[in-house]
């Protein structure tokens, strides 16, 4: 489903070389996860798939269901399927939640030359979504993610997933500022939108998100390049012997 | 001091082009005193500091500049309310497409009609809170306008008025030069709600002269024409009893040439003025929110909310004062412009100011100029928002901080609809 071949990206700004070299592909119904040390490259591979500006990729390609995603605008990304949870959700003074929320799914629905949702049901599916992961009416009406804490804004990345059930999902360090209350509710949204035709992609420095979230596939990620690829078990080895050892094997 | 000669050469001449108009007894007089007043100020002039980011020489010159007339298919907005419309055409009554003022349940009439009457209540009113509104700021063209408007309604709200009132003004001829001079007076307790709509006039000199009583609320709506040749300088000049609330917001979508003025006196205790604008230019576009708060009472609140949209080489300009005298303790004053640019051309000039004499007031002001944050595009997009929808949406969002001053959900609403309505018709 998602391929990625020899992907080598660097900052447009400045020639400094971030990724150099990923291979990876994510089969449908699966979960892979990627793990590595700080400035290994794991956010700039997430941000280049789903196309932030600031990056110019020198080498390789990444398609998802055969479409070329880097030919794309973000937008056509996200109506193809691909969605990325944000490590930072961003804040937007102004723009309620629900008519953020209204306007992607109805305008990734026309890009795929499928009917608009009418707004009864779309408040009656988001309000059902927002139930299982505790999200309250209030925090709908709000603008999207203003005064929101840290778990309410990953909380809030993940109704969005629900919402737009993407094919591909990327999620940049979901557990990032999560007590582990918020841990579980996130990992429970998650998992309940596991599924046999969706693949994800699960960027993590640690290992306790994936308790939750179980991969199929784990890859170590350092210096731009994916250096070693196991099962569940390489994130265990991880958490027992930090990254160090098995960098030094790889190397 | 003797004027300068270019400043009365260039008085003389706009003079020269007008004639005081006839009849009436009070507001004769009334008139003389202020075309006095605008002989001893003469009219702006590009050096005068107050005209110091926007240039006055086509609101002073003899004739108007000629403006195209601007067809669209966009309604007129406020078509669906419940009102009591009274419209003018390039700046004359037109008593056909209007509602019959004998009728509406409220006070109301033609200026001519209140003036040439030997007592009425405007003549308290007429002129006197410009006059009032001369010092410390002189404001010559609402002198003018004092001393030459030919037309424009008396309004008096004893009650709760069941409608709003209703101004429209409709462009038709490309040379029109008008000015029109509405007096407004809520007495105690009162409620009344004003709008206004239409772009008038190719050149429109406007003055509104509001008086609300203890106790009484006015709220103001107005929209300004999208002609894109039109020009106009208004003034709206209004006095606060105790515990009365008086809230004016504008939309100013086009216009070459636009000077809003807006001088408030909060008089009584404990009275609340809000002003805010929510302007949009693009291309040949001068837009201009010239705003001037006296507090002279305890524990009064105001608030200025002005926001501009721009691009295309349009400019901005603010210049907003709140002035917090001795006895006004316990103020609260609040006041932000902001202005968002689309693209590099485009400039906004905003001079805030605060003056404080009173030791026990909490004032805050801010200004900020700013591009379409890219993070908060970026998310929209990556969820599947196309570029133009996502732009528009934080457009929206950025003006929606003053168009939430207007109370009124159905008001609000067709202020947001005729928004979304010009970045539709305005591509980025």
């Amino acid at each position: 489903m998602l391929e990625i071949k020899n992907l080598h990206v660097q900052l447009e700004e400045e020639d400094k070389k971030i990724l150099k070299g990923v291979d990876l592909t994510v089969e449908p119904g699966k979960v892979h996860a990627i793990m590595g040390p700080n400035g290994s490259g794991k956010s700039t591979l997430s941000y280049v798939l789903s196309g932030r500006d600031g990056y110019e990729v020198t080498e390789g390609t990444a398609t998802l269901d055969g479409q070329d995603l880097l030919a794309m605008e973000p937008e056509e990304r996200a109506a193809a399927g691909l969605f990325l949870a944000f490590q930072y959700p961003v804040e937007i003074p102004g723009v309620g939640n629900m008519t953020f929320l209204r306007t992607a799914v109805n305008a990734q629905r026309k890009a795929r030359g499928q009917e608009e949702m009418s707004s009864t049901e779309f408040l009656k599916v988001i309000r059902e979504k927002a139930k299982e992961l505790q999200i309250d009416a209030e925090m709908l009406k709000r603008p999207v993610n203003v005064g929101f804490s840290g778990g309410e804004k990953k909380r809030n990345e993940i109704l969005q997933m629900a919402m737009l059930e993407p094919r591909m999902c990327i999620l940049d360090e979901t557990d990032s500022g999560l007590d582990v209350d918020a841990m579980k509710l996130v990992s429970d949204g998650v998992n309940a939108l596991r599924d046999e035709g969706r693949g994800f992609l699960v960027i993590t420095h640690y290992q306790r998100l994936l308790n939750h979230i179980r991969p199929d596939v784990v890859h170590i990620m350092s210096n731009g390049r994916i250096v070693k690829t196991g099962g569940p078990e390489l994130a265990l080895e991880v958490e027992e012997n930090g990254y160090a050892d098995i960098l030094g094997e790889a190397v | 001091m003797a004027l300068p000669q270019v400043k009365l050469d260039a008085t003389e001449a706009r003079l020269a082009a007008l004639a005081l108009p006839a009849g009436g007894s009070w507001i004769t007089a009334a008139r003389e005193a202020a075309l006095a007043r605008v002989r001893e100020m003469g009219l702006p002039g590009r050096r005068d500091e107050y005209w110091k980011f926007t240039r006055p020489d086509t609101l002073v010159q003899p004739e108007a500049p000629k403006a195209a007339l601007f067809s669209h298919d966009e309604a007129m907005p406020f078509l669906d309310l419940d009102r009591i419309c009274v419209v003018f055409v390039d700046g004359v009554f037109d008593e056909e497409a209007s509602d019959d003022l004998g009728a509406a349940g409220i006070e109301i009439e033609r200026l001519a009609i209140a003036g040439a009457q030997d007592i009425h209540w405007a003549r308290d009113l007429y002129g006197k809170l410009e006059e009032a509104g001369q010092n410390p700021v002189m404001r010559p063209l609402a002198a003018l306008n004092t001393a030459f408007a030919t037309d424009g309604v008396a309004i008096r709200v004893t009650g709760k008025a069941e409608k709003p009132v209703s101004l429209v003004y409709h462009h038709r001829s490309e040379t029109s030069d008008a000015m029109l001079h509405h007096v407004i007076r809520l007495e105690q307790g009162a409620e009344l709600t004003v709008l206004e709509n239409g772009p008038a006039a190719a050149r429109f000199n406007k003055v509104m002269e509001v008086d609300v009583a203890d106790g009484a609320t006015f709220h103001h709506v107005r929209t300004q024409g999208r002609d894109h040749e039109r020009r106009a300088a208004t003034h709206i000049f209004a006095r606060l009893g105790t515990e009365s609330v008086f809230k004016s917001f504008t939309m100013t979508a086009n216009g070459v040439m636009t000077r809003n003025e807006c001088v408030i006196e909060l008089t009584g205790d404990d009275a609340v003025a809000h002003v805010a604008g929510a302007a949009m230019g693009d291309g040949d576009f001068h837009h201009d929110d010239t705003v001037f708060i006296t507090h002279d009472a305890v524990n009064c609140e105001s608030r200025q909310v002005f926001k501009k949209v721009l691009r295309n080489g349009a400019t901005g300009v603010f210049q907003g004062k709140i002035l917090v005298q001795p006895e006004a303790q316990k103020t609260d004053g609040y006041q932000i412009s902001q202005s968002l640019l689309l693209d590099d051309d485009s400039t906004f000039l905003a001079k805030p100011e605060l003056e404080i004499y009173a030791d026990d007031v909490a004032c805050s002001h801010g200004s900020t100029t700013g591009a379409i944050d890219e993070d908060m595009l970026f998310y929209l997009r990556a969820r599947g928002v196309p570029l133009k929808r996502a732009q528009d949406l934080l457009v929206l969002a950025f003006l929606a901080e003053a168009v939430e001053e207007i109370e009124n959900p159905a008001l609000r609403e067709s202020i947001t609809v005729r928004l979304q309505g010009w970045l539709e018709r305005h591509s980025h």
